[in-house]
């Protein structure tokens, strides 16, 4: 199977322009004719579907949430990355494109990076235009932040919910075609199966999750926008429904499934707190503009109150490791590093695996800054400084003493790394289709920005870029090659499908067995958590594989689904994505044991600089050791009708602006 | 150290939305006090499924209390006891060893009962595409630092925009009024500059949209606020209504609709 990705030719910075003006038309009258099937109404989803609307095409669009407005994108919290260089800090669409190519460990697609970057700012400007309520200055201008990964302020937010904010936005666009008739709105709706006619995506088998019934809709190109998989993890910081069904319904039905391992662990997040917790809680990166991050230098001092150990006793490990990025270096690293001290039993908090976020030196530092010359008490001056830290992260602070008990602002946070994003995804091409025709995938359900490892406030932007800026150019592409509206849900495909969902529903109610789906989801999460997580090794990854098929069976055999499948069953809807992610994992695991290097989010334990590397000035040991000779491909993985043998494809990642270099944040 | 609770429950159960449904007593024992609220459900269902029986629906999603999916009455309280914050946020430890703890879901005729607590909140959709927008096309908008804004403004737009939805504010209301989160959706809207062309509009559209639904009147009770789990303030309420008088007023004065619109033919 040839991967041809499409990329334009010519020089990088010209590439979109250049497929804007190659791009396919359809006219005006003709573009009514044709129906868009959108998948998932988050940021990539609802942009997609109010923008595909407005050019004039019939837009469906579904979701599982009882309102568009709840996709998980609305918990992103600290912002979004945009090259207006607002600042004069030396930012531009080059800048943005090279830090977030590094920041994937250069193993995202060039061109892709670049057209992401180039568009970032139009993003801004529609969200403002929208009424967005981006934070603003005192002049009236809009403010920045800046953000791990990057030497310049280039992160637009909104307090800290601008992911609500802009999903708010984007679902406003949404509503105002839904209001003009162009879109029709699906919510409490999952999709449980793509369908193909003639090797074509021409539809969907959808559940009504309050009536249970199955039903088909045929369309003339499918859009999935559902999000990444990381609850396959079970714990992490996705929102209890993100799963990874309609992906890997796709996958099974011929999409090639690519860098599954590439797994984001976010480094600050409130640690686990007991064997029953359902989901773990991020708190924005942003924190770590002013938070400082330590553990205590000796094992002994970490049942001590952090105020009781001294500032000579504390490891500032990110400070001392990343001099010129300290505490903002990068999410993988920040969260290796965290571990790791965990690892060596530095851990602080229930079971040692946590460490100190602390906001003691910001708040003494804004208090300063506020009280000018006056000459006030160190109380004086907290109470100043607890006010503006207040201002910058309060909610985020009040979060933490809701979940905890405990508050931020008199004692240091604990926090430890959590699942939180996944770069692998469907393949796509520079069209953003899949190598389905018909089939296009965007935001984090795609593979093709964040190479290995995303920056922090680059979700938004990607999935907004996709939605608002790129499909809607480039879905004329592939919809000029087809005659609009020539499948009808009545065509035998559609039927033998709704078949095929029903009886899988049957399956699950009719096993009847001993175990909650719950259990089977929590067991197969701590395998990959301990197999799959944070660092990899090829006998835990092979373990991980053996254990898989097995977990499997058993759940087919002994899982218990009650009630029917008739009506409103959130049992039910459980098991058809466990069962899913089930059969996920252990493509994740496979795409990991075959990766023999360590790069971004994935890391595997063979594949480390060592003390020799680093006298001889190759790199830092304990960093990733990437493979650039024979890794240097995207992954994108086949299914054959077995899961337990998928065939890999490789596109080879060619750079032809970027030099290949050691990511290093020293 | 953490210890653990043991409750009594008293959970709506209701099988459809046009079946009758009762208060269930169920035993929760041995409820960590670090659990969520919502995790102490979960406790209480796998406990139910074990044991053969129909584990109880909510809606819930994303648990760090931004998405606005949980939606039920707690100790008569939507969201609970504690000001400020989501059923999903609330944690055990605020309650006590052998407390009686009442769980309904969110009661209005415009958000009618699908299972036991989750309830059907589409007519908050309804009035948002009635005019919870602006009218600005993809591609259409100028730089966005072109339009200064002042940070008080803003600031405020923000305060307004923070609502999730969730519609605690319905539940609590004595009339199953609409009014704060209609008057926050709109007021953020109407006190940005992008947002004057069609500020009449929106707010005429809005307001038909909410009373078609079946919400009740606003009688200035201001529960609404105290149940708001993002502390939406009342006087978007009293905006709402000067801005709805100006837009009746403006309405009444534009010139006889002809039903014939601007441009070319």
């Amino acid at each position: 199977m040839p991967l041809e990705a499409h990329i334009p030719s010519g020089p990088l910075s010209q590439k979109w322009s250049k497929h804007k003006q190659d791009s396919k038309l359809i006219n005006p009258a003709n573009k009514r004719k044709y129906t868009v099937i959108v998948v998932g109404s988050g940021l990539a989803g609802s942009s997609a579907a109010a923008t595909l609307s407005e050019l004039g095409y019939n837009v469906k669009c579904f979701c599982f949430q009882d309102s568009p407005r709840r996709a998980h994108s609305i918990a992103a919290q600290g912002g979004i990355n945009a090259a207006k260089n607002y600042q004069h800090d030396g930012d531009s669409t080059y800048r943005l494109f090279y830090d977030t190519i590094k920041g994937g460990d250069f193993r995202a697609r060039e061109a892709n990076v670049y057209r992401l970057a180039e568009v970032s700012a139009n993003i801004i400007d529609q969200c403002v235009a929208q009424g967005v309520p981006l934070a603003r200055e005192y002049g009236g201008l809009l403010a920045n932040r800046s953000f791990g990964g990057a030497q310049v302020s280039r992160t637009f937010y909104a307090r800290g919910q601008t992911g609500q904010q802009l999903l708010l936005g984007a679902y406003s666009a949404l509503n105002k075609e839904i209001a003009r008739g162009g879109v029709k709105m699906f919510p409490r709706t999952e999709m449980l199966d793509l369908v193909l006619v003639d090797g074509q995506a021409k539809g969907i088998i959808v559940r009504d999750l309050v009536t249970g019934k199955i039903s088909s809709h045929a369309g003339d190109t499918v859009l999935l926008c559902t999000g990444g998989y990381g609850n396959v993890f079970y714990l992490s910081t996705n929102a209890k429904g993100c799963n990874t069904t309609a992906i890997w319904r796709a996958h099974r039905k011929g999409a090639l499934f690519a860098n599954p391992c590439y797994t984001q662990i976010h480094p600050t997040c409130i640690p686990v707190s007991g064997d029953y917790q359902s989901k773990l809680t991020l708190m924005s990166e942003s924190l770590r503009n002013d938070g400082r991050v330590w553990v205590p230098k000796k094992k002994e001092d970490c049942g001590k109150p952090p105020a009781q150990i001294p500032e000579d006793a504390r490891d500032y490990y990110l400070e001392r490791k990343y001099p010129s990025y300290g505490n903002l270096a990068p999410r993988d690293i920040s969260s290796r590093s965290a571990k790791e001290a965990c690892d060596e039993g530095r851990g602080v908090g229930p079971g040692g695996l946590g460490v100190y976020l602390d906001f003691a030196d910001a708040i003494l530092r804004y208090g300063h800054d506020q009280a000018a010359d006056k000459n006030l008490s160190e109380a004086e001056l907290r109470k100043l400084g607890k006010a503006v830290v207040a201002e910058k992260y309060g909610n985020l602070f009040d979060m933490y003493e809701c979940i905890t008990g405990e508050n931020g602002y008199e004692q240091p946070m604990r926090i430890y790394p959590a699942v939180h994003y996944t770069m692998g995804g469907l393949w796509v091409d520079y069209n953003l289709m899949s190598n389905v025709p018909g089939l296009h995938v965007l935001g984090e359900a795609n593979f093709s920005d964040h190479g290995a490892n995303r920056l922090g406030a680059s979700a938004l932007m990607q999935g907004l870029a996709d939605g608002y800026f790129v499909i809607p150019t480039t879905i004329a592409n592939y919809l000029a090659t087809q005659k609009p509206g020539s499948i009808k849900a009545d065509h035998p495909a559609f039927k033998q499908a709704e078949a095929e969902v029903n009886a899988r529903t049957k399956r699950f109610i009719d096993i009847k067995g001993k175990r909650t789906v719950d259990s089977y989801h929590r067991e197969l999460g701590l395998l990959m958590w301990n197999e799959c997580g944070m660092a990899r090794s090829r006998d835990g990854l092979q373990k991980a594989i053996d254990r898989l098929p097995a977990l499997r069976e058993d759940f087919w055999n002994n899982v218990r689904v009650p009630g029917s499948g008739a009506d409103f069953n959130q049992e039910l809807e459980k098991a058809g994505r466990v069962a899913d992610f089930l059969e996920f994992g252990e493509l994740m695991c496979r795409d990991a044991l075959q990766r023999e290097e360590s790069c971004g989010g994935h890391f595997r334990v063979e594949h480390q600089y060592t003390k020799e590397d680093e006298a001889a000035k190759r790199g830092q040991a304990g960093e990733a050791l990437r493979d650039d000779t024979n890794f240097s491909y995207v992954a994108a993985w086949e299914f054959t009708g077995d899961v337990s043998n998928p065939k890999l494809h490789k596109e080879p990642l060619a750079y032809e602006e970027v030099h290949l270099a050691v990511r290093s944040y020293v | 150290m953490a210890s653990n609770l043991n409750l009594k429950l008293k959970i709506w159960r209701q099988p459809s939305t046009n079946a009758k449904g009762t208060f269930q007593d169920v035993e929760a024992t041995d409820i960590p006090e670090t659990a969520s609220f919502l995790e102490m459900l979960d406790i209480v269902n796998q406990r139910i499924i074990d044991s053969g029986g129909d584990p109880v629906a909510f809606d819930h999603d994303c648990r760090e209390g931004i998405c606005g999916t949980c939606s039920m009455v707690i100790n008569g309280i939507p969201h609970g006891p504690r000001r400020g914050t989501t059923a999903c946020q609330l944690h055990m430890r605020l309650f006590k060893n052998g407390d009686t703890i009442w769980i309904e879901p969110f009661r209005a005729k415009a958000f009618p009962v699908i299972k036991d607590l989750a309830v059907d909140r589409s007519a908050f959709d309804r009035i948002m595409v009635a005019g919870g927008f602006i009218s600005v096309r993809t591609g259409s908008a100028q730089d966005a630092n072109s339009l200064p804004i002042s940070k008080e403004d803003a600031d405020s737009a923000m305060d307004a925009a923070e609502c999730i939805g969730c519609g605690a504010c319905v539940a609590t209301c004595k009339n199953a009024s609409a009014m704060l989160f209609v008057s926050a959706k709109a007021g953020q809207l109407n006190s940005l500059p992008q947002g004057q062309p069609e500020k009449h509009r929106r707010v005429l559209g809005m307001v038909k949209a909410m009373d078609e639904s079946g919400f009740g009147n606003c009688t200035n009770q201001y529960e609404c606020e105290a149940a708001c789990p993002k502390g939406i303030s009342v006087r978007w309420i009293a905006k709402l209504n000067r801005d709805y008088a100006l837009a009746t007023v403006h309405e009444s004065l534009l010139a006889p609709a002809n039903g014939k619109g601007g441009g070319a033919a």
